[in-house]
């Protein structure tokens, strides 16, 4: 849904957001840049950006090394304050390295992130393999990796071989704001508490300057009153031979970072941005502080493990460089190699980042995945088709849609509820007059196989007739303000509190609310969406909290990024635990940091029914899966503003095509159901969203392997040709797991695109004409309005099933075709997953069946991948079409019964594409079929 | 575990092939599924053995050879509906969990347990179209007779008219002459009888016009304060004195006799004045929970909140904006105030045949669009006989 924006609605908002958004109603339509900080505003990063490369002054004491099985420790002076920090090194399994520093003896403790790590990594041991004056060189296993720790400055170099794959503080922008006692008024208060502590660490600071913003910072008209001074972190990382970095979401900006040189760098804050525009690098939503770089010859990955605000540089050296000027470099061979530097800030906490070593993009996905886990394996409907609307209005207006869907042969699974179906809203309530008898509506939409979402978000109405407001402030639950009393900000109630998700026992609270007895008029086939988790707070700060609101004793600027997960997660086991935790979940949520994959969903938020819109998703999908969250989508249709038809049909054709395919739209748009744009356009949304629905299980089995392996679903091209290069900077289009290559069509009145098909010597078959093109080149393709281009690989197999119904569940017993795509080799492969669809029994009692296509020497044959599972399905072997085929005599059909059976078949010799009627055979059973 | 699997394997194949299937129960296709025979597909695509007709595997492009399994994305599936209605299904039902055909036989291999509903949906369908035969026989008569009133309004009229004009030359003539006659020779008598029964009339006329006074002050009275404002009254247009389209504050003050706001015993000199306009022109309202929405057909669409707060133009009178072949079943009023960031507020209004003129529901289905229900006996089509209806629709 929605975000600041609909304070427009200003009769109910009251008069404070009347004043609010004077300023917006006279503007254009775009994001008031002005609500939202740039580095210069942040005073933390304004100090860091100030610091020049060059002068680190920092050095190892290597007198203070240890070495233990699991760590060396070390300390780093500032050789200008004297303060020491402690450097922590770890080899972990799976080619990982960590690198931690925080202030040996810092004031008080400063915040280390919990609950993103799955587990304490496993480590590995580092052997010393030299030492002298000026350093120390230590192995880190295999591939004669090394690590060198240098003394004078400070800096780590990671090597392979001759070759350096990183470094870490080479340009000296490793600077550590330790904790001070404030030299004002305030000091006697330190002192009362304490003064036998800070006496020493105080004489060694005298000469250190204030600057404006350390110990106090406005913006606009709110002040942040920072009681712990300045406390930021930063550091520099040095990737030579690299020319491309990836990650860090959540920005509607390209794939491929850019440099920040001259601009802003890229932010990593979690905020309700209204109406953000594409292409730029502000914070959005979301924050992943995790980036990817890569060359031709190796993927690598960073981690910095850190949930306050954060910004990240990046410059390259070739970057400013115009083609001429490379094609000189490359004419007068030009010794210099290519180098990208990093450089991430952040305004508290420690330094704990992770370097993944790769050295291939799967590699790094499983080193990250080994570190925050995977993507949640959601049910399978949740991958299916989902209606929303801010909002439908009541239960008729439900049950109208939901027969709109009926009457026009639209397949659908979830039909969402925005904020209006509450209760004033007051979440986990109904809207007595539109909603009164929830469970008829939710029994109705049970009865067609179908669900619903409501949705809770995360600020609670202060009301004292609310029944959750008065648990969570009779138990102390919620976020507190600097002064110790309740937090509060205005948000869509009115005045609301703000439960402290990072408090262990009000999560569990939180998620017993969602119990049967205790959520009134909700049923099983009723799901969650966590909107405005980041948290949104119309009059705070960025329309945020204030960072020195307190969730226990930590501030929400050491946490800020961490705040959304922790709603989605307390959401998720909520709804684990009403069912006895048999049955998986399904929690959209808006806001989310470094593991988030683990608890479900999230989506793009308030975008806007325009073009530029619809071209970003793609990118802004794909950033997020390298980093570990499968599960992303863009509002179909686009939340803001009301989309042109061929816009709508457009979005649908990519919707459909990426992971989580939600229409949504904003309360002052027209209504969209797709039945509304003349029979012609419904034909066509109705032919986009069923081929979404044949082909669920291929989605099923790429969430299953996300689940499984963290590798993403939606994929850029590099991962799967990490050497083309041609490939490293695209946007327009994108893989789905290896084996299918979608090329949206996202310009208005587009007669063709051109698609890039990778893979010399490969050869990729059009899915709507089995047309073969060969890989390796730029392929024109005119365009209809009736699809986009959709390719799959030679060399795979991929399962649909052809025969769609009004939801998934209805189609759960449906028989299978098998679509062979031979490669030139006349080879051929490809998998099927099948479970019960929305239990934890495929993970629990190995509930699945697993099984391995693969096509070669003219058979096709059948075999179990998980001979330890179990699992019955009803589903059969429907047909199957082979393309790239040429014409056999017969085709027989082998039971492990020792029963033979002739399969008849039909040849279309113009596109090669053979087509073997009704095998018959269950899906879950072994089976060849000899061509001869 | 292989065992079973291969049980399966053999239960579905029983299932789904060598279990009996509905073949198509429309007369006039029956024909073409001849046992034994190979089958032509429909559209001539190409011709098939007949155990590939309903063997869930679809031959025909068309769909036809599986006009009982979901096996083709195209086919549909007949249900008969035996004491209802027989309709046709997208074969994507067939099997899916769901009941879609009354008479249950889209589910005949998914473990739905479906109930026969076919004749109690056809009693219930009956009686519905029995009621609405009855609307529409009565609302037509109705409409025949607002026609015919009109009719006959006009030309009574017209004759009155002409009448009128030829008669009442001589009448002024006569009315001179006769008035000294009357003058003199009323019977005093006769005038104190007369003047007594006008009086007790008038007071039973007074009466009720005071009900109908309380009410309506009720109704002006938005916030319900005891006060009648120029703000709430503003609101009824029909009581506009120039007829401009517009009431302004001041025509309002005046209506009100110059006061801001009148109390109920005020109102009855403010009354006087509008009652005749606010009796004739205000349709019966329709309650909504937060608004009051009132429609003046060919005029406007209005909301205003039902405690206190300003009306708000939902649309001007546009135009008819039904369907080609049945136009004069929608109206649409637009250019209502204008929403933030969206467009002006606009009604559509559906007109269905009912007995009397009343606005049955009012939504906003999207942002600013609003639409009503109203019903008329104006709209009413003249009836089939209701055998015919009853007939056309049900097969026993």
């Amino acid at each position: 849904m929605n975000s600041s924006n609909s304070i427009l609605r200003t009769q109910r908002m009251g008069p404070l957001l009347v004043l609010w958004l004077a300023g917006c109603l006279s503007g254009t339509w775009a994001v008031d840049r002005g609500n939202f900080k740039t580095c210069d505003q942040s005073a933390f990063c304004k100090r860091q950006r100030a610091l020049k490369p060059g002068q680190s002054p920092y050095r190892a004491l290597l007198e203070t090394l240890e070495l233990t099985n699991t760590k060396l420790t070390l300390q780093l002076i500032n050789d200008n304050n004297k303060v020491r920090l402690l450097l922590e090194l770890y080899r972990l399994q799976g080619n990982m390295t960590r690198v931690k520093i925080n202030e040996l003896k810092p004031l008080k403790p400063r915040f280390e992130v919990p609950d993103v790590l799955i587990n304490d990594p496993p480590t590995e041991p580092l052997s010393l393999l030299s030492r002298d004056e000026n350093g120390v060189v230590l192995s880190l296993g295999a591939d004669s990796q090394r690590l060198i720790v240098s003394a004078k400055p400070f800096r780590l170099d990671i090597m392979e071989g001759r070759e350096v794959l990183l470094s870490l503080n080479s340009r000296g922008l490793l600077a550590f704001e330790h904790l001070r006692i404030r030299k004002d008024t305030l000091l006697c208060n330190y002192f009362h508490l304490s003064p036998l502590l800070f006496l020493p660490s105080l004489k060694a600071k005298e000469d250190e300057k204030v600057e404006d913003g350390m110990w106090e910072e406005t913006f606009k008209s709110h002040t942040d009153s920072k009681p712990n001074g300045p406390s930021s972190i930063s550091l520099d990382f040095s990737l030579p031979g690299v020319e491309n970095v990836y990650g860090i979401p959540e920005h509607a900006d390209s794939l491929k970072l850019k440099a920040t040189d001259g601009g802003d760098p890229y932010r990593l804050f979690n905020l309700d941005v209204f109406q953000y525009e594409v292409f730029n690098p502000m914070a959005l939503y979301g924050a992943i502080p995790v980036m990817l770089s890569h060359s031709a010859q190796r993927t690598m990955g960073i981690f910095w493990l850190n949930a306050a605000e954060t910004w990240v540089d990046i410059s390259s050296n070739t970057a400013g460089k115009t083609v001429f000027g490379q094609m000189l470099d490359y004419v007068q061979g030009s010794s210099e190699t290519p180098q990208t530097d990093v450089r991430w800030i952040s305004e508290s906490g420690i330094i704990d980042v992770f370097i993944m070593l790769g050295p291939t993009p799967t590699d790094v996905f499983s080193q990250y995945a080994s570190l925050t886990g995977t993507q949640a394996f959601p049910p399978l409907s949740a991958l299916a088709y989902h209606q929303c609307r801010w909002n439908y209005n009541d239960q008729e207006d439900v049950a109208a849609v939901d027969q709109g869907f009926d009457d026009h042969d639209i397949p659908y699974d979830f039909i969402w509820l925005d904020i209006e179906h509450t209760d004033g809203k007051r979440y986990f309530t109904w809207d007595p007059h539109k909603f009164p008898q929830p469970k008829d509506m939710l029994q109705g939409l049970l009865d067609k196989r179908r669900k619903m979402v409501t949705i809770v978000d995360p600020h609670i109405k202060v009301d004292s007739s609310y029944k959750i407001h008065n648990e969570i402030r009779s138990k102390g639950f919620y976020v507190k303000s600097k002064d110790g009393g309740d937090y509060e900000g205005w948000c869509w109630p009115g005045n609301s509190g703000y439960p402290d998700f990072t408090n262990p026992e009000m999560r569990a609270w939180w998620a017993s609310m969602f119990a049967y007895d205790q959520y009134e008029g909700s049923m099983e086939n009723m799901y969650t969406w966590n909107d405005m988790n980041e948290p949104s707070v119309f009059n705070g700060p960025e329309v945020t909290m204030h960072k020195d609101a307190l969730h226990g004793n930590w501030e929400n600027r050491d946490l800020h990024n961490l705040y959304g997960l922790y709603v989605q997660r307390a959401t998720a086991e909520g709804l684990i635990e009403r069912s006895g935790g048999v049955e998986r979940p399904f929690v959209l949520a808006r806001a989310f940091f470094a593991g988030s994959q683990r608890y479900g969903a999230v989506w793009t938020g308030d975008n806007a029914a325009e073009w530029e819109h619809l071209k970003i998703s793609i990118p802004m999908c794909l950033s997020l899966g390298l980093v570990g969250v499968s599960f992303c989508g863009a509002d179909v249709g686009g939340f803001f503003k009301s989309p042109s038809t061929e816009l709508l049909v457009r979005w649908y054709q990519t919707g459909a095509y990426q992971p989580f395919f939600r229409a949504h739209a904003h309360l002052d748009t027209p209504r969209r159901e797709p039945w509304l744009f003349g029979p012609e356009n419904t034909a066509l949304i109705r032919e986009a969203v069923r081929q979404r629905y044949a082909l669920l299980p291929y989605w099923y089995q790429l969430f299953y392997h996300a689940h499984h392996s963290g590798q993403p679903v939606m994929r850029p091209l590099w991962v799967e040709y990490p050497q083309d290069t041609a490939t490293f900077s695209m946007d327009d289009q994108f893989l789905l797991g290896r084996d299918l290559l979608v090329h949206p069509v996202t310009e208005e009145g587009a007669r063709g695109v051109t698609a890039y098909l990778p893979g010399k010597g490969e050869v990729w078959f059009d899915v709507h004409t089995f047309q073969k093109h060969n890989g390796a080149q730029n392929l024109y393709i005119p365009v209809t309005i009736s699809s986009i281009p959709v390719f799959q690989r030679g060399g795979s197999i991929i399962s649909r099933k052809a025969r769609v119904r009004r939801s998934s569940s209805c189609m759960e017993h449906d028989p299978y075709t098998l679509f062979v795509a031979l490669s030139p080799k006349r080879f051929a492969q490809g998998e099927l997953y099948i479970d019960d669809g929305h239990t934890f029994n495929f993970d629990k009692q190995k509930q699945f069946i697993h099984r391995r296509f693969s096509f070669a020497n003219n058979a096709l044959s059948s075999r179990n991948l998980a001979p330890g599972s179990q699992f019955t399905t009803f589903s059969w072997v429907e047909k199957i079409v082979i393309l790239g085929a040429s014409k056999p005599s017969k085709a027989t059909l082998k039971t492990p019964d020792g029963k033979e059976s002739q399969l008849e078949f039909e040849f279309d010799a113009s596109m090669s594409v053979l087509t073997l009627r009704k095998p018959g055979v269950n899906a879950g059973l072994d089976w060849t079929v000899v061509l001869q | 575990m292989d065992f079973n699997l291969a049980g399966v394997h053999w239960l579905s194949d029983l299932l789904l092939c060598t279990q009996p299937l509905p073949v198509p129960t429309i007369p006039t296709e029956r024909q073409f599924y001849e046992e034994n025979k190979p089958f032509t597909c429909l559209d001539g695509s190409s011709t098939i053995p007949f155990d590939r007709v309903n063997d869930d595997y679809c031959d025909c492009r068309d769909g036809s050879d599986e006009p009982g399994t979901a096996a083709c994305p195209n086919g549909s599936f007949h249900c008969t509906n035996a004491g209802f209605r027989p309709t046709f299904i997208p074969s994507s039902r067939i099997n899916d969990g769901i009941c879609d055909c009354c008479d249950t036989t889209d589910e005949y291999n998914s473990g739905a347990t479906c109930q026969n509903t076919c004749r109690e949906m056809g009693r219930k369908e009956r009686e519905s179209l029995q009621i609405m035969a009855e609307i529409t026989k009565e609302g037509f008569l109705l409409k025949q007779q607002l026609i015919h009133e009109a009719k006959r309004g006009q030309e009574d009229k017209q004759g009155k008219l002409t009448e009128l004009q030829g008669s009442k030359k001589g009448l002024e003539e006569k009315v001179e002459a006769l008035r000294t006659v009357k003058e003199t020779a009323e019977d005093p008598e006769k005038e104190a009888k007369e003047r007594h029964l006008k009086a007790w009339e008038e007071l039973i006329r007074m009466e009720k016009d005071k009900t109908r006074m309380a009410e309506a002050f009720l109704e002006l009275d938005d916030d319900a304060d005891g006060y009648v404002s120029v703000a709430e009254l503003q609101s009824h247009l029909e009581l506009d004195p120039d007829s401009d389209g517009s009431l302004s504050e001041t025509e309002t003050q005046g209506l009100l006799g110059g006061a801001d706001k009148v109390d109920t015993s005020t109102f009855e000199t403010v009354w006087s004045g509008i009652k005749d306009k606010y009796l004739s022109e205000t349709l019966p309202l329709f309650f909504f929970i937060r608004y009051i929405y009132r429609l003046c057909p060919f005029n406007r669409v209005s909301q205003k909140p039902k405690f206190g707060g300003s009306e708000t133009n939902l649309g001007l009178w546009g135009q008819w904006a039904g369907p080609e072949d049945n136009l004069y079943s929608v109206m649409k009023y637009d250019h209502g105030q204008g929403c933030w960031q969206g467009p002006n507020r606009s009604t559509t209004v559906k007109l269905t045949c009912g007995k009397e003129t009343v606005v049955t529901s009012t939504s906003e289905p999207s942002r600013c669009e609003y639409l009503m229900e109203f019903t008329t006996p104006a709209v009413c089509q003249e009836p089939a006989s209701l055998d015919e209806v009853l007939h056309g629709h049900t097969e026993l």
